[in-house]
């Protein structure tokens, strides 16, 4: 079996689920509890916290446990707009987000936001000019994802916060639950204000995320009731989830130094596999793209029936986004990186793990070839 | 020291079954749901399994139910949700002074976004009454919402009365039954309920899950955008193995329903009768009629619920004073608050909720040490 959908979800490390197991049997009481029991669970949560924070070398107080990136995403920039309209109603963002990001948005532009969604040119990469062009007086909230989930693209975070810093009314938020653990990025130096990731995509649990928020950034919470999570985020604690999920992110910083590489050069092979294959189109650029995705079309052939018949080889790769997989039609983001309706509706993504090795790439490219060749002569 | 937990109200072990059941969809089942391939369509399928499951247990249609991240989302999608996009039709909602923050908050922010909400008051058993309920319906009401059974003091409120009487009203009918799922009959049909919460880990599931049932053709805006999972109602990938735990937690409760019953009753009343043997001073806070037998709620004239606490802690009894989510707060419990005022019963009020793994004879030493403190502390 080869694994290539990694940036859908991953399979979580073994160490992880015995993590959950034993936590979920033995701490189960409520953190909020005040009795003995209750501050075992408590204990556990502030140890995940602290570890959260050292990883991402942030303070404790700024980690907050969610659900997930989409809600990660959403207490963000729902959290900021709401929370400071009376500062400026001007939000940017980049027109190759993900759903959760791009929803809520558009959601905000539907209730009197006014949304400057920044292009991107070939490569998948926003303009740093055409940032600094459209901050305004009024603007409040610049979110930009660090890596794109179709595509791979890394944009230029840094120096985005780097102008972003120079307008003290703007937060600036970065979607990473791509990059984390993929591609490095500094918090601080970036001067980051919100960056959101998702437990699932580094072999976590699903049904858990991490935020950051930095002190002193204030936000409407999205879920209201108890006062956990620093008031910004109620309801009972997933405990175990939490823990589980902390595990999985230590253990893939562990790994990532040879993981990153090993992927590098998996991905170089593919990308340079691919582009000799006839018919056989690259989306993910070469330069500025992070070590796990691959994205390519090929001419004439419907996505579907290639994910399929590669299925039936025991390999698994998507089209795009799994969480916009039900919908037909071409790629948002691939549109607006340029590429025509046909290049944009044919894409299939290939995405990598630290475990993915050499040989399951070779074989994928000779079954690959096998199947293109297949379905050539089928619909000739 | 061996721990006896009776602070199931707050949250409660997970069942051993319930955990074996998920580990497959941690390990081999691990796909996206929403993924095309073979991993996403097998995981698809748990999905729609366990909302069968979750629909069929309140009678309602698999299509109405919303997995959430536990009860206090389902609570807030459910306000917001309908709050939101009923905004056209009227600004009023009416809801009690005692029900779950994750409501009563709800309701604070909704007002500061320029929504007008009644606070139903109760009486001294913690019951509102129909025709105050009655009084407060207006033209502009698009919401109420009324837990089923209250988490500090137990009691249920009277929800085929309030079914009838909304289906007769445009607006919508929200009830809070996280604490009382599984130990009372629902059908949202013969209930007249329009959306209902429900969270895991208050029956024997995981943390982080829950679900909120939304009767079909209710106007309603969801509460997180992104993906167009759980029928575009609430974005986010699906906590596969989570829900499928819920599910599994779901059907066992079903079974042993009747036998928890009973089990809590026992409980109950051996506790009771322990405290009037022994002839402690104790007041029983809730409804000696309408009450949900796993939360036994009593005050201990004299002593403050802190001290009682750290005492029975040191003896080995995990117990609370009232919600877990406020149990850290210095504040009294705005329930009891509601049911008698500023007074002493109030400050000295324990919970005691009854769960999985509880036996006879250890609430029976529960009852023993319980009376052993009172009596050193109450002389």
């Amino acid at each position: 079996m080869i694994y290539f959908d990694n940036s859908a979800t991953t399979k979580p490390f073994k160490e992880v689920l015995d993590t959950y197991v034993t936590v979920s049997e033995n701490y189960f009481a409520n953190p909020s509890s005040i009795h003995c029991k209750g501050g075992e669970t408590e204990r556990l949560i502030h140890q995940a916290r602290k570890m959260t924070a050292s990883l991402l070398h942030v303070k404790p107080s700024e980690i907050i446990f969610t659900s997930g990136g989409t809600e990660g995403n959403n207490l963000a920039i729902k959290g900021i707009a709401l929370k400071h309209s009376e500062r400026g109603k001007h939000l940017i963002t980049t027109m190759t987000e993900h759903a959760a990001t791009f929803e809520s948005f558009k959601y905000l532009e539907s209730i009197g936001f006014d949304v400057t969604y920044l292009p991107v040119d070939e490569k998948g990469r926003i303009s740093l000019e055409k940032l600094e062009k459209s901050m305004r007086k009024d603007t409040i909230l610049v979110s930009i994802m660090h890596v794109n989930n179709e595509v791979g693209t890394i944009q230029p975070i840094l120096e985005a916060g780097n102008i972003i810093r120079k307008y003290p009314k703007a937060f600036f938020h970065v979607d990473n639950v791509q990059g984390i653990t993929k591609v490095p990025l500094s918090l601080k130096e970036a001067h980051i204000d919100l960056c959101t990731m998702s437990g699932h995509k580094f072999h976590g649990l699903k049904g858990t995320g991490i935020l950051y928020v930095r002190e002193g950034v204030t936000l409407s919470p999205l879920f209201t009731g108890g006062s956990q999570e620093g008031k910004l985020r109620a309801g009972t604690e997933n405990v175990a989830g939490i823990v589980a999920t902390v595990k999985a992110l230590r253990m893939s910083f562990d790994q990532m130094k040879p993981g990153v590489k090993k992927m590098e050069q998996i991905k170089r092979f593919l990308i340079n596999e691919l582009s000799h294959i006839p018919g056989v189109l690259v989306n993910t650029p070469e330069t500025y793209s992070a070590p796990h995705i691959v994205n390519f079309s090929v001419e004439n052939m419907k996505p579907e029936v290639l994910i399929h018949s590669l299925e039936e080889n025991n390999v698994f790769v998507s089209t795009r986004s799994a969480c916009s997989s039900k919908q037909g039609g071409a790629s948002r983001v691939l549109v607006a990186m340029g590429f025509n309706e046909t290049r944009a509706t044919n894409a299939i993504r290939i995405s990598l793990a630290y475990q993915n090795t050499m040989e399951e790439a070779e074989r994928f490219i000779e079954l690959l070839k096998e199947s293109i060749s297949k379905l050539q002569e089928v619909m000739r | 020291m061996n721990h006896i937990y009776v602070d199931h109200a707050a949250t409660s072990p997970v069942h051993p079954e319930v955990v074996e059941e998920m580990l497959p969809y941690l390990t081999e089942h691990f796909g996206n749901p929403s993924s095309i391939h073979f991993f996403g369509r097998k995981t698809r399928q748990v999905l729609d399994e366990a909302r069968m499951i979750c629909a069929r247990s309140i009678g309602a249609t698999a299509n109405d139910i919303i997995f959430t991240s536990g009860g206090t989302e389902a609570d807030n999608a459910a306000l917001f949700g309908v709050a939101n996009e009923n905004k056209a039709r009227g600004k009023h909602i009416i809801t009690t002074q005692i029900e779950h923050h994750a409501v009563l908050h709800t309701c604070h922010e909704l007002e500061k976004r320029g929504f007008e909400v009644t606070y139903l008051p109760v009486d001294q058993f913690g019951r509102i009454a129909l025709s105050d309920l009655q009084a407060a319906l207006r033209d502009d009401t698009i919401l109420v919402s009324i837990m089923y059974g209250n988490n500090e003091v137990g009691t249920l409120q009277d929800i085929p009365a309030i079914g009838k009487m909304l289906e007769e009203h445009p607006a919508y009918f929200h009830t809070d039954a996280v604490q009382a799922y599984g130990l009372v009959d629902i059908d949202v049909n013969e209930l007249h309920i329009d959306l209902l919460s429900i969270s895991g880990h208050k029956i024997n599931g995981p943390k982080g899950t829950g679900f909120l049932y939304v009767r079909e053709g209710i106007a309603f805006r969801p509460h997180l955008f992104g993906g167009e999972q759980e029928r575009k109602k609430r974005a986010g990938t699906e906590n596969v193995a989570g829900i499928h735990g819920l599910a599994k937690a779901v059907s066992i409760m079903s079974q042993q329903r009747h036998e928890r019953l009973k089990t809590y009753e026992s409980f109950r009343d051996k506790m009771l009768s322990i405290f009037n043997e022994e002839g402690i001073q104790f007041e029983l806070n809730g409804d000696k009629e309408h009450y949900l037998p796993h939360i036994l709620n009593v005050s201990f004239p004299g002593i403050k619920a802190e001290v009682m606490l750290v005492n029975l802690d040191l003896a080995g009894i995990a117990a609370s004073s009232g919600s877990a989510c406020t149990a850290g707060s210095v504040l009294p419990s705005h329930v009891l608050v509601a049911m008698f005022g500023e007074t002493d019963r109030v400050k000295t009020a324990i919970r005691y909720s009854f769960g999985l793994g509880n036996t006879l004879e250890k609430i029976e030493q529960v009852s023993r040490e319980t009376v052993k403190i009172v009596k050193r502390l109450q002389k």
